[in-house]
């Protein structure tokens, strides 16, 4: 699904430039479930935002779906990433003028599907959430916890390849964030790829295998024994 | 162009135009007082413009007097300051001879330029005012208003120099109580009886004033004892003609019927409306423009202060917009949103401020009314100037909006979405 070969990253900081992916190989099959971990500023962001097409590395190759993703301009990116992927962010970012499900139906918008599919669509992803009866509410009348469950609805409403959640239990108590991972399993479970971007080791380890992240490089890469998140529920 | 015309794209706009309700407000105030400002100086412009035309109205425009003065050139064994009379035989001939002329009135007054006015009796009560012989031609030059239930000269009265005469509504104020009839009634007039035919409104233009009296050309004629000579001739060009060369032509004819040298500028005198108007005419086109230079800038101001609050928007939707790009949107996408936002509210604060400005207009119209005092008729404005300006202000509005349209499609989602 993603395949990642010799991938170099650098930010220029005025006279300096700061390497911050040193030569990443990397790829995931279908149907994994990874954990990028990593403290702070050993690239795992910079990984995970390369890629969601959202920036682009400086040298090496990126295949996704068997795609090569490379040169895009804005415009195509925009395409590739709502067909392909997924986002779940720390802080959520739901459009706070908009309804759950409005938020859900976002990403449908973009692909110009027609207003009752869309609808339908969402509401089902909603209610996979379990948040069907918020259907109406403003982010600003759910919980934390709620608004991740939305913006998970909506990362899988365009039915993505693969889901980049960065840090999606970051803002979360632990208890919350078990029910968010909850959720995220069992998508996992339905077939769905999924990348976790975090630096808690009790949310890697409900993943299937984890990276290691350190100074841009990878410095362990292993399978692990998923922990059920539903036992803590 | 495509997603013009879909319901969602309004639909988003729409949405994000109500979560926005404050600079919305302030956004459409801006536009809709400039377009307001705008109807309204236009409006007025147009108000000042009617009145001074409706005060000219009575008067055909392409209107000349004539008269005679004395010769300052000898020609001919004549010698100069002989003095020219105009006569009948001037106003036939010009009739026949000049193809321009539309109408020619010959006039004789007395009480005017050193002659002695004439004595009006009523009853007990006397007074001296101008007098005028008048064909009923000089209706049409200059319309005499007539109260109800009388009427002016015709030709009847010429034909038989019947003893009518039409009064002022001074004269009428000044000699008949309140209420009292006075056409059919008989007055003296240096001492001859006449039938009142009429009294006349007040003119703006002209010197008759209000307290002039109209007798029958022939009548006068008779009575002042004035042979074939007139006082002057009014005259009005055919509606394609320019009077000032109708002017020339006229002098040029009669020089040659009088035997007075071609470059004598001082035997025949006149004067034509044609310039006053014109005069006027180039005031009212300053005003206009000053109107639109002024209704413009602040158009411009207008669409300004939208391309700001709109630009201050993308800043705080930043966060949003790159949402909106990570979920898929491409620039295009993001650009035309932002754009068509920025378009609408031009578009309905424009409206609204062509709505409030007419009213207002229909309220000024409706409250000044015929009021002569106050130098505003009628005040509208042009659709065509009103749509011409909504279509600039929406165009206006287009470019305005490119600059937030673009500065949103330069935020790099992953600067929009980077934790603070």
């Amino acid at each position: 699904m993603i395949e990642i070969k010799d991938l170099h990253k650098s930010y220029k900081m005025g006279s300096n430039s700061l390497h911050v992916l040193k030569g990443i190989n990397f790829s995931v099959k279908e149907g994994e479930l990874v954990a990028i971990m990593g403290s702070s500023g050993s690239g795992k962001s910079t990984l995970l935002n390369i890629l969601g097409m959202l920036d682009e590395a400086d040298s090496g190759t990126y295949f996704l779906d068997n795609v090569p993703i490379k040169g895009l301009n804005e415009t195509k990116a925009a395409k590739y990433r709502n067909k392909f992927l997924g986002f779940v962010f720390q802080s959520f970012n739901l459009i706070n003028y908009k309804t759950a499900l409005e938020n859900v139906a976002l990403p449908l918008y973009y692909q110009r599907k027609n207003r009752k599919e869309r609808a339908e669509k969402a509401m089902d992803y909603l209610s996979k959430v379990g948040l069907a009866e918020w259907a109406t509410h403003l982010p600003s009348e759910l919980s934390g916890g709620q608004k991740q469950r939305v913006a998970i609805a909506r990362a899988l409403a365009a039915d993505p390849k693969v889901l980049l959640a960065d840090e999606p239990t970051g803002a979360l108590d632990s208890k919350t964030s078990y029910e968010v991972m909850d959720i995220i399993q069992t998508i996992n479970d339905e077939g769905k790829t999924i990348l976790v971007v975090t630096h808690e080791p009790d949310i890697a380890d409900m993943c299937k295998r984890i990276v290691h992240l350190k100074d841009g490089v990878i410095v362990e890469d292993k399978p692990v024994k998923q922990i059920r998140a539903s036992q803590y529920v | 162009m495509k997603f013009i015309f879909e319901r969602d794209t309004w639909q988003e706009i729409y949405g994000a135009i109500r979560k926005n309700k404050i600079r919305t407000i302030i956004t459409v105030i801006g536009v809709t007082w400039g377009v307001f400002l705008f109807v309204f100086l236009l409006g007025m412009a147009k108000g000042l413009d009617n009145s001074f035309r409706s005060q000219f109205n009575d008067f055909a425009t392409n209107t000349m007097f004539l008269w005679g003065q004395q010769t300052s050139i000898p020609n001919k064994g004549f010698k100069r300051g002989r003095r020219m009379q105009l006569t009948l035989d001037d106003v036939q001939a010009l009739e026949s001879k000049v193809e321009d002329i539309e109408y020619i009135a010959p006039r004789n007054v007395t009480g005017q330029w050193g002659t002695p006015p004439g004595q009006f009796v009523k009853g007990s009560k006397s007074g001296a005012f101008k007098i005028f012989g008048d064909y009923p031609t000089i209706d049409k030059v200059s319309k005499k208003k007539i109260f109800d239930g009388g009427r002016f000269i015709n030709e009847e009265d010429i034909k038989y120099e019947r003893k009518v005469c039409v009064i002022g509504e001074d004269i009428y104020k000044q000699f008949y109580d309140k209420d009292e009839e006075a056409v059919g009634g008989y007055v003296r007039i240096n001492g001859i009886y006449f039938k009142v035919i009429g009294v006349y409104k007040p003119t703006q233009t002209g010197f008759e004033g209000d307290d002039s009296i109209f007798l029958p050309f022939t009548t006068f004629q008779t009575i002042f004892n004035q042979g074939k000579n007139i006082s002057w001739m009014v005259i009005t060009a055919k509606a394609d003609k320019n009077i000032v060369n109708t002017e020339a032509t006229i002098k040029s004819t009669l020089k040659r019927m009088h035997n007075v040298h071609p470059d004598d500028t001082q035997a025949f005198g006149s004067f034509n409306l044609g310039e006053e108007v014109a005069k006027v005419n180039g005031f009212l086109s300053g005003m206009r423009l000053i109107t639109y230079i002024v209704g413009i800038a602040t158009l411009i101001a207008g669409v300004i202060a939208i391309g700001n609050v709109l630009l201050i928007t993308v800043k705080e939707r930043t966060r949003e917009i790159g949402v909106r790009r990570a979920l898929g949107a491409t620039p295009a996408e993001v650009r035309g949103q932002i754009m068509l936002e920025s378009i609408l509210l031009t578009f309905v604060a424009g409206l609204l401020g062509f709505i409030f400005g007419t009213l207002l207009l229909w309220g000024i119209s409706t409250i000044v009314g015929d009021n002569n005092d106050i130098p505003i008729l009628n005040p509208t404005v042009d659709f065509l100037a009103v749509g011409g300006a909504l279509l600039s202000i929406v165009l206006l509005g287009t470019l305005i909006g490119l600059i937030p349209a673009q500065k949103a499609v330069s935020i790099r989602p992953i600067e929009a979405l980077r934790e603070e």
